[in-house]
C-alpha cells in the first residue's frame, strides 16, 4: 500500500485535515495543563532549598524547551518549503513564528521573574538567558522580514532562508555566549541547572511541556488555516467553501 | 495537600508575587495569542462578505443571529 | 569577470567618495562619543574601549549594507549580473569584498588612532587591530546575506540591521574578548582563531547563500 506523502500536502486537503484535528489537540492541551498544574502545585512538595519560588519551574521549562524546539521545526519546515517548494511548508514556518516567539518572551519572563527571588536580579547575564534574548531576536528577525515583504512566496523564501540561517547559528551563538560568560564572571556564578528534581516535580514537568506541546500544535494549526485561507482566496475550493458556508 | 487555607495557597511561602507574576503572564499571552487569531479569522470572514461563517457549525449561529 | 567586479565597484566608491567617508566620519564619531557620555575617567575608558570601538564597527558595516545591493538594484545591473555566465556567487564574492574594501579596511586603519583616544596600551591596540581585520570582513559576507535578502524592500536599512544583528553577536563577544584577553595578560590567540573560523566558513557560505536570496529577491 503505497503512503501517499503528498496527499495531505496540498492546501484544501490540509485544511479539513487541521480543522478535525484541532479539537483533539485543544482537549489534549486542557487537560494535560489542569493535570500539570495539579501536580505542580498541590502534589509536588516544597522546595527545601528555594522554598515555593521554584514552582514557576512548571511553565519556565517547557517555554524555554518549545522556544528553541519550535525554532528548530520552524527552521525545517522553512527548508522544506524551500527544498519541494510546497507552498503550505512555507505557510506552517510562517504560522509557527509568533507561537515561538510568544514562548520566548515567557522563556524571558519567567525567568527573570524566578531569578529575582534566587539571584536577586530581575536580569542576569547568564548563558541560557542571554541566548533565550537572542532567539528571540532571531525570531522578530523572520517575522519583520516576512511581513515587509508584500508577494508571499518571495517572503516565504526569503523567510526560509533567514531561518535556516538562523538554526545554523543557534549553537554558535549558544557556546560563544557559554565562552563570553564563563569568561567574565567565572565559572562560580554559573547558577545550578534544576533544583534537585524530585520525581513529583519532574514528573509535574513533564506533564506541562507536553501540555505546551499539545497547546502549540493546535494554536499552530489554527493560524496555518487562516494564513491557508488568506493566500488561496483566490482558489475554487474556498469559493466553494463560502457558498456552503461551513468550511 | 501542601495548603491548608487558601490565603496561604496565594503567599506561596512569601514568593506569591513571583509565582503569580509569571503565571498571569503565561496566562495573558495564551488568551491573548488565541483572541489575536479569531479576529484575524473574524477580518478574514468580514472580507469573505455576508453571512458565509467560515469556522465550524457553532460559529455559525453566532453570525447569523 | 571577479577582478572587474572589484575594480568596477572601487572605482564606483571612489566616484563616489562620500559614501566611504560617511562610515569612516560615523565609526568616529559614534567611539568618540562615549567618553562624552561616560565621563573622562580614563581607566573606566580603558576597559569599555574594546567593546566600544567594536560595537561601532559594527553599526558603521552596517549602516552601509544596504547600499551594497541597491545601486546595481536600481540600474538594472544586477540583472545582468543574474544572467551571467560567470557563477554569481562569485560576483557576491566580489561585491562584498569590494564592500569591504570601502567600509571594512577605513575602519581597521582607524582603529588605533581611536584606541589611543581610550589609552589603551600599545600591545592592546595591536590585537584590536588584529581581530578588526579578521572580524570585518565576516560582517560583510553575513551582511551581504541581509542585503540580498531586503532588496527594495521599504525600511529595508533598517531590516538589514534587524536581520543581522544576532548572527554578529559571536563575531562580536570574541574581537573584544580577544582585546580584553590582552589587556588581562591571559593568551588572546584562542579568540583570534576563533574568528579566523568564522571568516573562513562565512568566506564559503556566505557569496553562496547571498546569491540565493538575490535569485529570491529578483524573481
Amino acid at each position: 500500500m503505497a503512503i501517499n506523502w503528498f496527499k495531505y500536502s496540498s492546501p484544501a486537503s490540509f485544511y479539513s485535515l487541521a480543522g478535525k484535528m484541532i479539537p483533539l489537540f485543544a482537549a489534549a492541551a486542557i487537560i494535560l495543563l489542569i493535570m500539570g498544574l495539579y501536580v505542580g502545585f498541590f502534589v509536588a512538595p516544597t522546595d527545601f532549598q528555594q522554598g515555593e519560588a521554584y514552582r514557576i519551574i512548571f511553565i519556565h521549562v517547557p517555554a524555554a524547551w518549545m522556544s528553541m524546539f519550535l525554532y528548530v521545526v520552524m527552521a525545517c519546515w522553512a527548508g522544506f518549503g524551500l527544498a519541494f517548494n510546497t507552498r503550505l511548508s512555507s505557510m506552517m514556518a510562517t504560522a509557527i513564528a509568533p507561537t515561538g516567539a510568544m514562548f520566548t518572551f515567557l522563556a524571558l519572563w519567567t525567568g527573570s521573574l524566578w531569578g529575582k527571588p534566587m539571584w536577586g536580579t530581575w536580569w542576569v547575564w547568564d548563558a541560557r538567558l542571554t541566548s533565550e534574548l537572542i532567539l528571540l531576536f532571531l525570531y522578530i528577525g523572520f517575522m519583520s522580514l516576512q511581513a515587509a515583504i508584500d508577494d508571499p512566496r518571495r517572503a516565504d523564501k526569503a523567510g526560509a532562508i533567514i531561518a535556516l540561517v538562523g538554526v545554523v547559528n543557534i549553537p554558535i551563538i549558544y557556546f560563544s555566549v557559554q565562552w563570553w560568560n564563563t569568561l567574565h564572571q567565572g565559572a562560580s556564578v554559573s547558577v545550578n541547572q534544576a533544583p534537585a528534581m524530585a520525581s513529583t516535580m519532574l514528573m509535574g514537568m513533564l506533564i506541562m511541556v507536553f501540555a505546551s506541546w499539545m497547546y502549540s500544535i493546535a494554536v499552530i494549526l489554527k493560524r496555518v488555516r487562516i494564513i491557508i485561507l488568506e493566500r488561496e482566496s483566490h482558489t475554487a475550493w474556498v469559493a466553494e467553501l463560502q457558498k456552503e458556508g461551513v468550511v | 495537600m501542601n495548603w491548608s487555607s487558601l490565603s496561604e495557597f496565594l503567599s506561596m511561602g512569601g514568593y506569591g508575587f513571583y509565582v503569580w507574576g509569571s503565571y498571569a503572564m503565561t496566562l495573558i499571552c495564551i488568551i491573548g495569542e488565541i483572541l489575536l487569531i479569531s479576529n484575524r479569522r473574524r477580518t478574514l470572514e468580514k472580507q469573505y462578505g455576508h453571512t458565509s461563517g467560515l469556522d465550524k457549525k457553532r460559529d455559525i449561529n453566532e453570525t447569523t443571529s | 569577470m571577479f577582478l572587474w567586479i572589484i575594480k568596477r565597484d572601487l572605482l564606483l566608491a571612489v566616484r563616489r567618495r562620500s559614501d566611504v567617508l560617511i562610515t569612516l566620519f560615523f565609526f568616529v564619531i559614534v567611539v568618540s562619543l562615549f567618553p562624552l557620555s561616560v565621563g573622562p575617567e580614563m581607566n573606566l575608558l580603558r576597559t569599555m574601549a574594546p567593546g566600544v570601538v567594536w560595537v561601532a564597527a559594527l553599526l558603521a558595516s552596517m549602516l552601509s549594507l544596504n547600499r551594497m545591493f541597491s545601486s546595481d538594484y536600481q540600474d538594472g545591473t544586477l540583472e545582468q549580473m543574474l544572467i551571467s555566465p560567470q557563477s554569481l556567487s562569485f560576483l557576491v564574492l566580489g561585491k562584498t569584498l569590494a564592500h569591504w574594501l570601502v567600509t571594512g579596511l577605513p575602519l581597521v586603519l582607524m582603529a588605533p588612532v581611536l584606541g589611543i583616544q581610550y589609552d589603551l596600551p600599545g600591545d592592546a591596540l595591536f590585537v584590536l587591530v588584529i581581530s578588526l581585520l579578521i572580524g570585518t570582513p565576516v560582517l560583510s559576507l553575513i551582511g551581504a546575506i541581509g542585503a540580498a535578502l531586503t532588496l527594495g524592500l521599504r525600511g529595508g536599512g533598517v531590516l538589514v540591521s534587524l536581520l543581522v544583528l544576532p548572527l554578529y553577536i559571536p563575531i562580536l563577544i570574541f574581537g573584544s574578548g580577544a582585546v580584553e584577553a590582552n589587556m588581562a595578560g591571559v593568551d588572546f590567540a584562542a579568540h583570534l582563531s576563533l574568528i579566523g573560523a568564522f571568516f573562513f566558513v562565512s568566506l564559503v557560505f556566505a557569496p553562496w547563500v547571498a546569491a540565493w536570496s538575490l535569485r529570491v529577491s529578483l524573481e
